[in-house]
């Protein structure tokens, strides 16, 4: 497994390394899930009240998939820890952390003056997401 | 600034401003090697910048084609201090430079903000600037102004953060008349401004239409979303072809395979349903907001009263405002339409100092505004016709009065193999050579668009032409195949080939064929596409191939 480089949250990691989608349903007890680019989010959300970690796995950087089910779990309210792994590089970062990702494994690990800057860069947003962080139109419009 | 088009507030300079920071950074990391080629790639194509074959291109975004004229200024600087003093207008309302230093780009961006401008998203598989209609507010037949809408798209397509890694590249545009000046179908999202029985208005939805090498016109996936939920439903459109769009074949990545693929009627059910789903979401910007922006597009303080009336003694003028201008909705005004087609020129380019004219006509005669078509020609909105002569006067004394609009010397061709890594072939000198040939022949024979790309990825529009031609590598030569009876318009269709393709010279006789037939075969009032439409393709199948 590779080490969590930047965590945004509190509580303790989950030790266990997250199982595939397919074990995860057979697996009463397992809590950490690893989410492939392919894989249905939507399968994870009659189970959210056990799931603690969701890894989701960027094989390759332009492969955006990942994106759209890390919001897809915000959106239902899962409030576990959100796991980016695989090809995470430091210009990703600010794009995941808006949609939900509050872990950062990356294979390749970042700079972190660099991945300071990264995730400090926007001031403001244009859009809302489940990041708490109010739109530029909520702010015109306050 | 001008007054009347959309002006940033401190939040939108603020993102333009963190945007050069963020470049100038990245620059810098390439610079002193901390960043690979590899890895610097796709964040330089986030900024438009292009390694091509001889340097780098930026592609500067002219967010639905308008300008002020301070911008225009702006981009005859940059075309000066930064390029070989030219600059090359693209079919997606943007403009191109072609001898970019690396080093020097950082520094561009920067210019481009201090007059609220930037190359954010014109590449890279994300939401690309959005196109509208380059006679927006001031068509006559428009319904309402659609640049509104597209500046809302601008702003919650900027950065946004779940679909900025898409499977492929995408484009929107956005029209609010009935005559499609925007090749609305053919894109990846296309969006009619429409009213419905009630009143109210509202977004008709064409999803899945394109170019390249599988064209499609897009079909209407929804034909009333009301405006209070016209983002939620986008962003709908998007995440379901961002979950399920092809990732396995960059030549099937784009929408319109995932569309066909489902089907019009799957796609919208997951469309309908995603939709359903973020409607709770609460992701879509109060009216308000679409009121804040409305309020900054009003109607220039036109003058009321003026004559329709011209002068037309002097025929060169009365031919050109025969051809390049516009009907408008105001009384004694026109739209004027510049060509950048003079007779053997390269379609769309234009010198630091013919920039700087346009800039200059356009603070005196039409309210300090400009718009690019995607047709590579600039106009100016809101004319009075009382001044149309002296503008024509100017125009004329700096190259700018080639009465040629939608003729076909007005060639769209794409930078093709002189410029661009991806050609197969070369587009700027078969544009020029047909421009020479046909200039005599021109005016008798009125509309006909002609379309030239030099690779199957299609960025002159070759599909769309009334007549089409697409440049490819056949055994190491270049070759050109033929195109008949494409349109962009409402009446969009899509090219038919017409046989065996030809070499440099040999595509030039063809379309002198073809058009000679045409000539032939025209029935009164009847457009090239029109004759093409009504006797189909074996008449000029028979001129061409005997």
């Amino acid at each position: 497994m590779t080490q969590v480089q930047f965590r945004f949250r509190s509580d303790e990691p989950v030790a266990d390394p997250g199982v595939t989608v397919d074990s995860f349903a057979g697996q009463t007890n397992a809590a950490a899930v690893r989410l492939e680019p392919g894989d249905e989010a939507r399968d994870l959300l009659p189970h959210l009240d056990r799931l603690r970690l969701v890894e989701v796995n960027f094989p390759v950087f332009g492969d955006g998939r990942g994106y759209s089910s890390a919001r897809i779990l915000r959106e239902a309210g899962y409030t576990g820890e959100l796991r980016a792994v695989g090809e995470v590089l430091v210009d990703q970062i600010a794009y995941m952390r808006r949609c939900g990702f509050d872990a950062f494994a990356p294979e390749v690990p970042l700079d972190p003056a660099d991945a300071e800057a990264a995730f400090s860069r926007y001031a403001e947003v244009y859009q809302p997401t489940t990041d708490g962080r109010a739109a530029i139109w909520a702010k015109r419009h306050g | 600034m001008g007054d009347l088009m959309y002006k940033y507030d401190q939040y939108d300079q603020a993102m333009v401003d963190a945007r050069v920071a963020e470049f100038r950074d990245q620059v810098r990391r390439r610079l002193d090697g901390h960043l690979a080629e590899e890895a610097f790639r796709p964040l330089r194509l986030m900024n438009g910048l292009y390694l091509q074959l001889h340097a780098y291109m930026l592609r500067v975004a002219i967010p639905y084609g308008t300008l002020s004229s301070a911008q225009m200024r702006m981009l005859g600087h940059i075309a000066d201090k930064y390029d070989r003093g030219y600059g090359h207008f693209t079919t997606r309302q943007n403009i191109q430079y072609n001898w970019i230093k690396l080093e020097e780009a950082p520094d561009i961006l920067a210019d481009l903000a201090s007059v609220e401008m930037h190359a954010i998203q014109t590449s890279g598989n994300c939401i690309r600037n959005t196109t509208s209609d380059q006679y927006a507010g001031a068509a006559a037949d428009e319904l309402v102004d659609p640049r509104p809408y597209a500046e809302l798209i601008r702003q919650w397509s900027t950065f946004h953060p779940e679909f900025s890694y898409l499977p492929r590249k995408f484009k929107m545009a956005v029209i609010a008349s009935d005559t499609d000046r925007a090749a609305m179908r053919l894109h990846d999202i296309g969006i009619q401004i429409v009213r419905n029985a009630a009143g109210d208005l509202g977004a008709a939805f064409y999803v899945g239409g394109g170019m390249g090498r599988t064209p499609m016109i897009a079909p209407c996936i929804n034909s009333f979303v009301p405006l209070d939920q016209f983002i939620t439903y986008a962003e709908a459109c998007l995440r379901v072809y961002n979950r399920h769009g092809r990732r396995d074949n960059k030549y099937k990545a784009r929408i319109k395979i995932l569309v066909h693929e489902l089907g019009k009627d799957e796609y919208t059910r997951q469309v309908e349903a995603e939709f359903a789903h973020l409607l709770s979401q609460n992701i879509e910007p109060p009216l308000a907001e679409l009121e804040r922006i409305k309020a900054q597009f009003v109607d220039p303080p036109f003058e009321t009263g003026l004559s329709d009336e011209l002068d037309r003694s002097d025929p060169d003028f009365a031919l050109w405002v025969d051809n390049n201008t516009v009907a408008h909705k105001a009384p004694g005004y026109a739209v004027a339409v510049i060509s950048l087609k003079p007779v053997g020129a390269i379609p769309g380019d234009a010198s630091a100092d013919q920039i700087r004219v346009m800039a200059d006509l356009a603070e005196r005669y039409s309210f300090d505004e400009l718009r690019v078509t995607h047709a590579q020609n600039i106009v100016l909105p809101h004319v009075r016709k009382a001044d149309l002569y002296a503008l024509w006067q100017v125009l004329d004394a700096n190259g700018l009065a080639t009465a040629n609009l939608d003729q076909i010397g007005d060639i769209i061709a794409c930078p093709g193999l002189d410029y661009c890594t991806l050609a197969n072939a070369r587009s700027i000198p078969v544009a020029q050579q047909i421009s020479q040939r046909m200039a005599a022949k021109e005016q008798e024979i009125g509309e006909l668009k002609l379309k030239i790309s030099g690779c199957i990825n299609a960025c002159g529009h070759h599909h769309a032409g009334h007549i089409g031609i697409l440049g490819v590598d056949r055994k190491g030569v270049e070759n050109y195949q033929l195109l008949l009876g494409g349109s962009e318009g409402a009446d969009c269709s899509l090219g038919q080939i017409t046989g065996p393709g030809f070499d440099e010279n040999g595509i030039v006789d063809a379309v002198e064929r073809v058009t000679d037939r045409y000539l032939g075969e025209r029935q009164p009032g009847e457009r090239f596409l029109d004759t093409y439409r009504r006797i189909g393709m074996a008449p000029f199948k028979e001129a061409i191939y005997g």
